[in-house]
């Protein structure tokens, strides 16, 4: 008899969740009982804007295959405008990682509410649906962090 | 370029003697006639090996952050310092000042005139070795070389970062050398064009060709450390507690960070001056980062020239309640 030897892949994602919206909004989903994806890591900042471009490199270095960012949706931010820095800065990242020809699609920014724990379970749904399409992260990976 | 060495120097001379600074930032030979370099020159030092010529290309206004920092405790109060602003440089000028990075009170800046800097590697690509000399004269490049003498056309020889020239016009300064210099005869190149033929390159091809750049990069940091909008206290990348302030890349993704998170910095505050790139000793063209960047907030955030003035906030230090979402990214660009 021969053991089948083939892996499937399960894409590792990476979620930066603002504390005061998609924090809650996970916690929601999880208390309603709405699925999400288990390979979602979620890691928690205080505000969107507490983001840092590192962060989002380091994530991909440290093996995972897509980086998504929740905050509170424009106009709502805890610390009223921190979202909209972010957004710019997150746009005008994504548009370089684009630029030195890094899939687009494996970085997204979704708005979230507290309220949202729907939302929140379905964003997650697909953007784990879309990178298991789009295969293993290759381009931005440290060898060395391999297991 | 003589004359204009001469007028400078009286010119320097004239405001060291009157007291209205106490030194000056100008240039001296290098090793080489081409590596230019700058250097302190006071009162009491002799100006035979003062420079002023093409290859001058170095932006002075970042030595201000130094020279202009408040003395420390048992240091003497330094007097004015003289800079010698180009027209570019005084934009770099402006943007440390908007970054309370220089203290104006303490500079006094005599505007240049400039009608682009030289690049030698453009003289070696020619097949010009065993560089000597090197003298300019009006439009043409009297070259002195171990295999004897060429001349060649100025403007063949000009930066590539020069034709995309913002212009004679000086931003900042106290005095001009030269108050009616006139716009030098330029052959301009649309400097979003590189950018725009990557941006319709596959991405496939454009990683292809990032690598290929990047990988030659041999984390000197000559890049950040000429760069006047790369002035933090500490750099991150020589922060030890940042896990990212290796002295040399590990492997590609650290070439890539290292660049991506240079560019994305001085993003919003690069004035586009082209130092990183002129200084490059692996010739790695970074200034299609810095414009990737600029182009893109141009776009979206509406025309920002970093350096223009000393108050408008920058594009990554505003938002309008309207801009694009980041989602925006997936529509753009060529290959979609
Ligand atoms: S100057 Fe060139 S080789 Fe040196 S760190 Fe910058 S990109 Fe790398
Ligand atoms: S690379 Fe970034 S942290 Fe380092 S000096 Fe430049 S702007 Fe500052
Ligand atoms: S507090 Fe949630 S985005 Fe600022």
């Amino acid at each position: 008899m021969q053991v089948e030897e083939k892996k499937e892949f399960t894409p590792l994602i990476v979620a930066f969740c603002c504390n005061w919206c998609s924090y809650a909004g996970a916690d929601l989903a999880g208390s309603n009982r709405l699925n999400y994806p288990a390979n979602v890591k979620i890691i928690r900042v205080p505000c969107s804007c507490r983001v840092n471009p590192l962060f989002i490199l380091r994530a991909f270095q440290r093996g995972a295959d897509g980086v998504i960012m929740c905050g509170c949706h424009p106009g709502d931010c805890h610390y009223t405008t921190g979202n909209y820095y972010a957004r710019r800065r997150m746009t005008t990242l994504f548009s370089m990682l684009d630029y030195l020809g890094i899939e687009k699609e494996r970085t997204r920014v979704e708005w979230v509410s507290a309220a949202e724990g729907v939302k929140f379970a379905a964003t997650m749904k697909d953007f784990a649906e879309t990178i298991q399409k789009l295969g293993e992260n290759r381009k931005l990976r440290d060898l060395r962090c391999e297991k | 370029m003589r004359e204009i060495r001469e007028l400078l120097v009286n010119k320097i001379k004239e405001l060291l003697d009157n007291g209205t600074v106490d030194r000056v930032i100008g240039w001296k030979a290098g090793e080489f006639c081409y590596d230019v370099t700058p250097a302190i020159f006071t009162k009491d030092d002799s100006f035979d090996d003062f420079l002023f010529n093409g290859f001058c290309g170095a932006n002075q206004s970042k030595y201000l952050i130094e020279e202009t920092k408040a003395p420390g405790r048992d240091e003497p109060e330094k007097g004015k310092i003289l800079v010698l602003l180009k027209p570019c440089d005084s934009y770099s000028f402006n943007q440390l000042i908007k970054e309370h990075r220089i203290d104006r009170e303490k500079v006094y800046a005599l505007g240049v005139p400039s009608k682009g800097m030289l690049d030698v590697n453009k003289l070696r690509n020619m097949g010009i070795n065993g560089i000597l000399g090197i003298e300019e004269d009006g439009d043409m490049v009297k070259v002195k070389t171990l295999y004897g003498d060429k001349e060649v056309a100025r403007k063949d020889l000009i930066l590539d970062r020069c034709r995309c020239c913002k212009g004679s016009k000086h931003v900042a300064y106290d005095e001009l050398l030269i108050p009616e210099a006139e716009e030098w005869e330029k052959d301009t190149t649309d400097r979003f064009a590189e950018v725009e033929k990557l941006e319709q390159m596959s991405a496939e091809e454009r990683f292809d060709f990032w690598r290929s750049q990047l990988s030659k990069c041999i984390r000197c940091n000559a890049c950040r450390n000429v760069c006047p909008a790369c002035s933090c206290r500490t750099c991150v990348f020589d922060n030890a507690n940042s896990g990212v302030a290796a002295k040399v890349n590990a492997d590609d993704f650290e070439e890539n960070m290292f660049h991506i998170i240079r560019a994305w910095h001085v993003a919003g505050r690069c004035t586009d001056c082209g130092e990183c790139s002129r200084v490059c000793p692996q010739n790695i063209p970074l200034h299609l980062l810095n414009r990737k960047f600029i182009k893109d907030m141009n776009e979206l955030y509406g025309d920002f020239q970093a350096g223009d003035d000393t108050e408008t906030k920058g594009p990554l230090t505003a938002f309008t309640k309207t801009d694009a979402e980041p989602s925006i990214v997936y529509s753009r660009g060529g290959d979609k």
